[in-house]
């Protein structure tokens, strides 16, 4: 029996096969699923925010796409992890409002993306799946049996990577 | 004193939004009736100062389906107002104001989206009028956006903008009666930290 554990916002956890993460509705935030397919290791990191360097009194590692795919690499290697290992899919980075009015609005979910992938280059971690962008909300599985990304949005359906 | 977040408001500066709320949820039902020509009664608001994740939770969870329509204040006023619209509650003042019975829609549906930009563009400055009145300040709005989606995607556009800012709102939840219907909307008000100490010296309130 499969367990599934819920990834928040600006929150992070990982999951040993057989069990799921989940992470809900994303929108210009972008889900960070690592997966070391050797002990089948999942892990899931949901960023809102593309730098710590931004908001320096916001806090929350977690929150940043920088500090918390840095957070998430440890916390796999500390329970056998190798990050050499590591593939990396990601989902999410929309953009929900048009917001012509209002350019850092319209672009955060791009930023976003961008972030995740320099932080994700600087580990030397690959990206071998991406659903990103748009303007529809997602609802991101992540599962540690087989490292498949499923992706759940109310108005399109939902598909698998 | 200059208030730094919307947690650090005392019981009469709460009691002071909610006055607000109240009177800008009036007004914005007021042009509501007027636009679709029925009478809409609205009930006194329910107005609390939350945080994102409790106000998705008060929506019905992530995943859960609404209508938003999000513009921005700027003047001597700035700051975000959202509407929050259950589908049932659009679908109703869709077809009063096409008058026709309007069936499913999605964000796909231009004549939908666009019709409801403008009931959120008449609720919104209608809202902010009565800001304006109340505290002599000069507010003006932007076009609204609309975005049909989960609330919790929605939601996360105000929480990354006001990220270094707060993380708490202004959740406004309004009772709309009409004839035969009986629907709950919400509005989301997220004014900059300075414009709402503007706000409170206005009305003599002091901070």
């Amino acid at each position: 029996m499969s367990k599934t554990i819920t990834v928040g916002i600006s929150d992070l956890n990982v999951a040993k096969s057989p069990d799921i993460l989940v992470t809900y509705a994303l929108g210009s935030c972008v889900g960070i699923c690592l997966y070391d397919p050797a002990i089948k290791l999942a892990g899931l990191s949901h960023i809102m925010l593309p730098s710590s360097k931004l908001a320096p009194e916001a806090g929350h590692a977690m929150k940043f796409a920088d500090t918390a795919i840095v957070m998430l690499v440890k916390k796999m290697e500390a329970i056998g992890g190798r990050p050499v290992r590591f593939k990396a899919k990601i989902a999410g980075g929309a953009q929900m409002f048009a917001a012509k009015s209002n350019a850092s609005v319209a672009n955060i979910g791009v930023r976003n993306v961008q972030a995740v992938k320099e932080a994700l280059g600087k580990l030397h971690i690959p990206i071998i799946a991406e659903d990103t962008g748009k303007n529809f909300g997602r609802t991101l599985y992540f599962n540690a049996e087989d490292g498949m990304m499923r992706i759940k949005s109310v108005n399109k359906g939902e598909w698998t990577l | 004193m200059a208030l730094k977040d919307l947690s650090e408001l005392n019981d009469i500066q709460i009691d002071v939004l909610k006055e607000i709320g109240n009177i800008g949820s009036g007004n914005a039902a007021t042009s509501l009736s007027s636009m679709l020509m029925r009478p809409i009664n609205i009930e006194v608001p329910h107005i609390a100062i939350l945080d994102y994740n409790s106000v998705v939770g008060a929506l019905g969870g992530p995943e859960s389906m609404i209508v938003s329509l999000m513009l921005f204040m700027s003047g001597e006023v700035e700051g975000m107002i959202m509407f929050l619209l259950q589908k049932d509650f659009a679908r109703m003042t869709l077809s009063s104001l096409l008058g026709e019975e309007v069936g499913d829609f999605d964000e796909g549906d231009e004549m939908a989206n666009s019709a409801l930009t403008e009931v959120g563009n008449i609720m919104a400055a209608s809202f902010v009028n009565a800001i304006g009145t109340m505290t002599g300040l000069n507010i003006n709005i932007s076009v609204p956006d609309i975005c049909i989606d989960m609330c919790g995607a929605i939601l996360s556009v105000p929480a990354i903008h006001y990220a270094n800012i707060s993380d708490k709102i202004i959740f406004i939840q309004d009772q709309f009666n009409s004839l035969e219907n009986h629907s709950t909307s919400h509005v989301i008000l997220i004014p900059d930290v300075d414009s709402l100490s503007k706000i409170m010296t206005n009305l003599g309130i002091e901070i």
